[in-house]
């Protein structure tokens, strides 16, 4: 790469006079660039361009009052609840007695579900009762709040679970292994 | 027969260029970099879809770590606050805190997760203990004694006047109880709006959301209810 002054010396000036060699001003840049680009990788690397975003919750006001509650049309509810290991089990409207309408989904098919329920019932009476169980880690809360901003629900309340439906959670999620999750 | 001849070209390539661009990429690089401070802390916060940056101006940051732990902190700006919530927690809980350990939790990047009957103590720790401490977390699960409840009334009544941006940084790993509790503590202090520190996904396809941004052009945020 480097290069040699060839040119030799051109027409003599005589005896006596040295000829002043001339030097090129060029400049072998590839060490130069070599040093660019590795320093480059080292930045590209140890850089972090996502900033972290947020997720904005505005909870609901604690209420005694009955009048001051608000009532969702049982029919339009959907419940879902978090269990460990990345299920969901839900059920649509009231919880029958026999639990016959609670059913077991995983974060892949939930949106599924959402939409099939947001589809069939009337917009004003949809809405969706997310309560995590003990067991449920802070990623499933999040993520089936994301969900919720995906499915664009507008409708939805974050509420402590049941005793009830904390036996029956238990009794169902068992020690199963890991559902895929979102 | 004429010979036909080759010249014959120099293999050398002037560098100039490439030598130029890779500088000016390496300054882009060095300007936007920048390096994240040595967390005490190790949390991963889980994924979402929104698109809104955190806000980093007057936080209250409630930190939850793997095993459900509860730490709390307040920005480094807000000096004048941090005083005032040491004060009120040292004279609702009577710790009788010196100023020297005062002083400690005014430190810039100071965060405190412990009970309050060891704040005393830990906080009289030189940094390098700190550091080394597996600290118990503020106790939250219990309901009857939720002692974010109080740190969020101190908090609050300090940043009195001012709107204080409530930040809750949670470990995807972390258990949902502890999360309750930290939602107990807000509401009782009637806290009701806060954000969760998510990192950026992209919104999938072929879902509600991901329509609704294609026909505003992607740019609007959506607007979590």
């Amino acid at each position: 790469m480097a290069e040699l002054d060839t040119s030799g010396g051109g027409h003599k000036k005589g005896p006596g006079v040295k000829k002043a060699k001339k030097q090129s001003t060029r400049v072998d840049l590839t060490p130069m660039v070599d040093l660019g680009f590795l320093l480059i990788t080292f930045f590209i690397f140890t850089t972090t361009m996502s900033e972290p975003t947020a997720m904005r919750l505005y909870l609901p006001k604690d209420t005694d009052k009955p009048e001051e509650q608000n009532k969702a049309k049982e029919s339009g509810a959907l419940t879902l609840l978090l269990g460990k290991n990345n299920q969901i089990f839900y059920y649509e409207g009231i919880l029958s007695p026999d639990g016959a309408n609670f059913k077991n989904t995983n974060f892949k098919e939930v949106r599924d579900v959402i939409i099939t329920k947001k589809k069939s019932t009337k917009p004003e009476d949809f809405v969706v009762v997310i309560k995590p169980g003990p067991e449920s880690r802070f990623v499933n809360t999040v993520d089936i709040l994301d969900e919720m901003t995906i499915s664009e629900i507008k409708r939805y309340a974050l509420v402590d679970i049941a005793p009830s439906e904390l036996q029956l959670l238990a009794a169902s999620q068992g020690g199963g292994a890991p559902a895929p999750a979102n | 027969m004429p010979k036909v001849k080759v010249p014959r070209k120099s293999t050398s390539v002037d560098m100039t260029a490439m030598c130029d661009v890779a500088f000016l990429l390496l300054s882009f690089f060095i300007l936007t970099t920048s390096f994240k401070p040595d967390e005490a802390l190790k949390v991963t916060t889980p994924k979402s879809v929104q698109t809104k940056a955190a806000e980093m101006k007057d936080v209250v940051l409630v930190t939850m770590d793997k095993e459900g732990k509860i730490y709390f902190s307040i920005g480094d700006d807000n000096r004048d606050e941090k005083q005032k919530t040491i004060d009120i927690i040292d004279q609702q809980k009577k710790l009788g805190l010196t100023q020297a350990e005062k002083n400690a939790f005014l430190k810039s990047g100071s965060f405190v997760g412990v009970p309050f009957g060891q704040l005393k103590q830990y906080l009289g720790l030189n940094p390098d203990q700190v550091k080394n401490l597996k600290q118990a977390g503020i106790p939250v699960t219990d309901t009857l004694n939720n002692e974010m409840t109080l740190w969020m009334q101190a908090a609050n009544s300090a940043f009195e006047g001012k709107k204080m941006t409530l930040l809750v940084k949670g470990d995807m790993d972390a258990k949902y109880p502890s999360f309750k509790g930290v939602i107990d503590a807000f509401k009782k202090n009637e806290l009701l709006k806060f954000q969760m520190i998510t990192d950026p996904e992209n919104v999938p396809m072929g879902t509600e959301l991901f329509k609704t941004n294609q026909r505003r052009g992607a740019t609007q945020e959506p607007e979590a209810q």
